[in-house]
């Protein structure tokens, strides 16, 4: 089996100057009905920083044109910076090379991108496809619909009951039918973050590829590429402060070669003739037709503005948030807490004895509080804990110790609904 | 921004804790299952349909409270009616929840039932309350499952589960 890693260490790190931070989102001065916004769904979206939406302005005011095309001055620009952009998220997750960063509508559309590609050729009759349990839907359906066309079968890696990833059950899943393995760094409906690196190391012992689905990490955790040394890589703009219908599918170079295009159009060829298209190299060949320009460089913003904060330093805050939450809800009776893994990002899901998380949702609403209620499209992971749904507080660095007050004196008001 | 507290008024969170005609029925006439894929409410519907008379009726399944008062409500409302008063109550029930029709305007058969009114503010519960109605709507017109996705409420494009 494989070794669950030590603890981490804890170094000192930078602490967060959070009212500082929380002046750059104007969305977070808003109140309504009179109340202020306590935004505590930023597992289904974070909020943008006024950087990343100056970024936007500036390019929609003084550098659109499409790009890769027109000789103009304009077209140099908006390919030059749209080029930058992917240079300094090739940078933020330590790729080896740019072009191993392909632009995407978002991590459903990158992970459908490696199973209609890389997918439909490795995959045949009778072979294998490892997920686990806690994925999302968007990290399920692409390869059920693989493994229908194909005659293939799906295996499951089961959790224990505080929501981790049963490694010794992960192993036994391997067989020489195995072809890939996909899995959530970080579980969007319990907060878990699963050992990728372990599993990773454990699947290329047996040449089996790993795609990761990073859409609730990348706004979380230092991301690197090179150490992970996972095959595919797909995460969203809109969860990591950036704008939405963007997202990056990072591949290794030689795989991203040997794939066939996922979408033919303009900009993915060399040439095209009526007899033969010539496909474009990395990265154009996966970035058929006009891509998100504007938010391709509005989340080369959102790194900067990350990184400038320093991942460290919202690790630790969030961290600081998860625990404390945590603590208090942990004292209300009738409160059970789903997912309590030793390393979770700082997502609260929670269920209140006899009320519905869609009522939990509305009255919390009245309170100012914005959660997400529902199955958070993973709904093979509620099932394994026996919920239909639950309520999901989930954290950002711009949250505070009173935005938890907040939840928890909101959680009571319910409570006292239901009585 | 709706008030949310006043639609749990104390009818409908007494409703929710003591369901009227809650289970299934033994030899059911007419049956359905009612289930709203946006948040996972799921309804199971029995009647006795006698002649044109709805004798019995039960439900039973998870969901919120919103659903569970409406399913409850909708049971006791429509208990010895005849199927078409039943079906008149569900045309007037749904136009009511989606904002079309004013429950106080006169000549309307809703009476208690109005108490749902609120929901056409909150357009993500709107289907909540409206889940009931097109369960039993499907039991007496004999099919055998509704969703809330064919519904034509003017908030909601249909949703897909992710």
């Amino acid at each position: 089996m494989i070794a669950q890693p030590a603890v981490l260490k804890k170094d000192a790190v930078p602490a967060l100057d959070v009212e500082r931070i929380r002046a750059d989102f104007p969305i977070l001065g808003l109140r309504l009905d009179g109340k202020p916004l306590v935004y505590l769904d930023n597992a289904a979206s974070s909020q943008m920083p006024q950087p990343v939406i100056d970024r936007l302005v500036r390019y929609r005011t003084s550098q659109h044109a499409n790009i890769h095309r027109a000789v103009h001055t304009l077209s140099e620009t908006a390919t030059r910076e749209y080029e930058e952009a992917r240079r300094k998220i090739a940078r933020f997750i330590n790729a080896r090379a740019d072009h191993e960063v392909i632009f995407t509508s978002g991590t459903t559309d990158g992970i459908n991108l490696v199973a209609q590609t890389y997918g439909r050729r490795a995959v045949g009759k009778g072979d294998e496809i490892i997920l686990t349990v806690l994925e999302h839907h968007s990290n399920i359906v692409p390869w059920q619909m693989l493994a229908e066309e194909k005659g293939a079968r799906i295996r499951v890696v089961p959790v224990n009951d505080a929501g981790e990833l049963l490694l010794d059950e992960y192993e036994r899943l391997f067989t020489p039918r195995t072809r890939l393995v996909a899995v959530g760094h970080v579980s969007n409906a319990l907060g878990t973050v699963n050992p990728v690196k372990l599993m990773i190391a454990g699947a290329h012992l047996r040449g089996v590829p790993v795609v990761v689905d990073g859409a609730q990490a990348a706004p979380h955790l230092k991301l690197d590429m090179q150490d992970l040394d996972c095959d595919f890589y797909a995460f969203s703009g809109h969860k990591m402060c950036g704008p939405t219908g963007i997202g990056v599918l990072y591949g290794k170079t030689a795989l991203l070669e040997q794939m066939p295009p996922f979408k033919g159009g303009g900009d993915m060829i060399l040439s095209v003739s009526f007899e033969k298209t010539v496909y474009a190299g990395l990265p154009n060949k996966f970035e058929a037709g006009t891509p998100p320009i504007a938010g391709a460089i509005g989340l080369g913003a959102a790194v900067d503005y990350l990184s400038g904060v320093g991942l460290e330093a919202i690790g630790a805050w969030e961290h600081e948030l998860l625990e404390y939450a945590t603590a208090q809800i942990r004292q209300l009776p009738g409160v059970r807490i789903i997912g309590t893994a030793a390393r979770k990002a700082a997502v609260l899901s929670f269920v209140i004895d006899d009320v519905h998380p869609h009522d939990v949702g509305t009255l919390l609403n009245e309170a100012g509080v914005a959660v997400r209620t529902g199955h958070h499209c993973a709904q093979p992971a509620m099932e394994r804990f026996k919920v239909p749904a639950t309520t999901r507080a989930s954290f950002a660095f711009y949250n505070t110790l009173a935005e938890a007050d907040a939840l928890v004196a909101g959680i009571r008001e319910v409570q006292k609904v239901f009585l | 921004m709706a008030d949310s507290r006043a639609l749990y008024q104390e009818v409908i969170l007494d409703h929710n804790r003591k369901p009227r005609n809650y289970g299934t029925l033994e030899r059911p006439s007419h049956r359905a299952d009612g289930y709203n894929p946006l948040c996972g409410d799921r309804l199971h519907l029995t009647l006795q349909v006698n002649g044109d008379n709805i004798d019995a009726i039960a439900f039973e399944g998870e969901s919120c409270a919103i659903c569970k008062a409406s399913a409850s409500m909708m049971t006791a409302a429509v208990k010895g009616k005849t199927r078409a008063a039943a079906e008149t109550l569900f045309h007037e029930f749904r136009d009511m929840a989606t904002g079309r029709l004013d429950p106080a305007a006169a000549g309307r058969h809703l009476g208690r039932l109005g108490v749902f009114a609120g929901v056409r503010d909150l357009p993500t519960r709107v289907k909540c309350a409206i889940l009931p109605w097109h369960t039993l709507h499907a039991a007496l017109n004999s099919v055998a499952t509704a969703t809330t996705e064919a519904d034509a409420d003017p908030m909601h494009a249909p949703i897909g589960n992710a």
